[in-house]
């Protein structure tokens, strides 16, 4: 088992850097690292091996490498959530701070330094998108209260006798208006926002680019929106 | 790490693998320094094709606080330059940010002992109005191009706390622009000099954080409302 995971040459390979040769060597490399904290080495060791690996990943992740950058993201996960539970963040909001620094990892991976420590770059965006997290929690208690009877006090619209008559002429015409709109525009409606398919998917589905979804999705809610607008009943 | 610990954000992980590109590294901040140096020397360089050099140099080597202002708001420029792009990597420390303290001490002090050296001398030349604004118009009217070119440099590394950035480019541009006003400046420091100057300072720091952070500061999940729903 190598304990070395800039041993890996990430480079010398790069059409063999698929995920599956890439996730496998993280895996080991993972496991490696698990059992020297294990052993009578030190866990300062343990712990710069481990930066030391994550790093050279990230650098491989730079060059496109993805195996590497999915191996990466995954062997990150339990850093960002210590990172976040120091920070102080409750339980139920660990996982949004955990998304929060995938994406920015995502987006500011130029600027990480392979002569650096990775698990010093990483804490750090970490902290910042936990105090951000924390920030956004308080200004959402600032703003709403907490009133248990509410709930049941709220009348409920559906008890109207009119409310399932109107559901249905609602359905019917969201289903003409649908069924009006172009060919490509239906499809990309259809695809990302009712079957909830990704850009990606939808164009290896569909042929089109991201960008032609794009703009179809686009003009299709527009259309939709004039249709169904209210007093225009046609 | 157990299987169900990476569960949750499985799609995630596999959508952003998906959309993985190489990238080009971010230059290291001394390099983007140097680049930034080179550009107020560019500039310094066209000013002084314009500019009356000797009556300068005599100027400035006519008293020691004059040329220490100019040493001064030059090295407030470069290190709040260095500053800004050390703060603009997540893992550098705030500490970065007094920097460009000293550089500045100096700048603010000499520029106080040139006001207090002109209230000494009797008739000493004091500047007009029109003068004073003209300085503060020049401070914030080059400080602009300088800001736009320092908050593009920035922007590349989508700063985790862009104020801060923000300002400390500011700085360094109005700080910048102060140096290059010793060209076209034809008198000492008075006391209402240093007060325009400073406010002009101010007003570029105050615009470039406001306008600069909020630029700089890329959103949490820019155009991954997707993937949000689905983590």
């Amino acid at each position: 088992m190598s304990q070395c995971g800039v041993a890996v040459d990430w480079g010398a390979a790069p059409g063999q850097a698929g995920a599956g040769g890439a996730c496998c060597a993280s895996t080991e490399l993972a496991k490696g690292g698990f059992g020297l904290a294990m052993t009578a080495t030190s866990a300062g060791t343990a712990g710069e091996d481990s930066d030391r690996r994550r790093g050279a990943l990230m650098a491989a992740a730079q060059a496109g490498d993805r195996g590497a950058y999915e191996a990466l993201l995954r062997d990150c996960l339990p850093l960002i959530r210590s990172a976040a539970r120091g920070q102080g963040v409750a339980a139920d909001r660990l996982e949004d701070v955990v998304q929060d620094v995938l994406l920015t990892l995502h987006r500011v991976r130029h600027t990480f330094d392979p002569s650096r420590s990775f698990n010093a770059w990483l804490r750090a965006i970490s902290q910042r998108r936990a105090i951000d997290v924390q920030r956004r929690q308080s200004r959402q208690r600032l703003r709403e209260v907490h009133d248990p009877g509410a709930y049941e006090d709220h009348p409920d619209p559906a008890a109207s006798p009119d409310h399932g008559l109107d559901r249905v002429t609602q359905a019917q015409r969201m289903r003409e208006a649908l069924a009006a709109l172009p060919p490509g525009q239906r499809q990309a409606v259809e695809m990302l926002a009712l079957q909830d398919q990704s850009l990606a998917e939808a164009a290896a589905a569909t042929g089109r680019s991201k960008v032609a979804l794009k703009v179809n999705l686009h003009r299709a809610v527009k259309a939709l929106r004039a249709r169904l607008a209210p007093g225009d009943e046609s | 790490m157990s299987a169900a610990g990476w569960e949750p954000h499985e799609a995630l992980i596999r959508e952003l693998t998906a959309e993985l590109r190489p990238v080009r590294r971010l230059w290291s901040p001394p390099w983007r320094t140097a680049v930034w140096a080179a550009v107020l020397v560019v500039a310094a360089g066209g000013l002084a094709c314009v500019s009356d050099l000797h009556a300068i140099w005599l100027r400035l080597t006519g008293a020691s606080d004059m040329w220490l202002a100019v040493v001064g708001s030059v090295v407030t420029a470069l290190t709040a330059g260095l500053a800004a792009f050390e703060l603009s990597l997540p893992d550098r420390s705030r500490a970065w940010a007094l920097l460009p303290l000293p550089g500045l001490a100096l700048w603010l002090g000499a520029s106080g002992m040139g006001c207090l050296r002109t209230t000494l001398i009797p008739a000493a030349r004091m500047p007009t109005m029109g003068e004073e604004s003209h300085c503060l118009m020049f401070i914030v009217g080059v400080s602009v191009p300088l800001s736009l070119l320092l908050l593009a440099m920035l922007w590349r590394a989508r700063p985790l706390r862009p104020g801060p950035v923000a300002a400390m480019g500011g700085l360094a541009a109005a700080a910048a622009a102060a140096s290059l006003l010793s060209f076209i400046h034809p008198y000492d420091v008075a006391a209402s000099d240093l007060v325009f100057h400073t406010v002009a300072v101010g007003i570029v720091i105050l615009i470039v954080r406001a306008l600069g952070g909020r630029a700089l500061g890329a959103p949490t999940s820019s155009g991954s409302g997707r993937m949000r729903r689905r983590g």
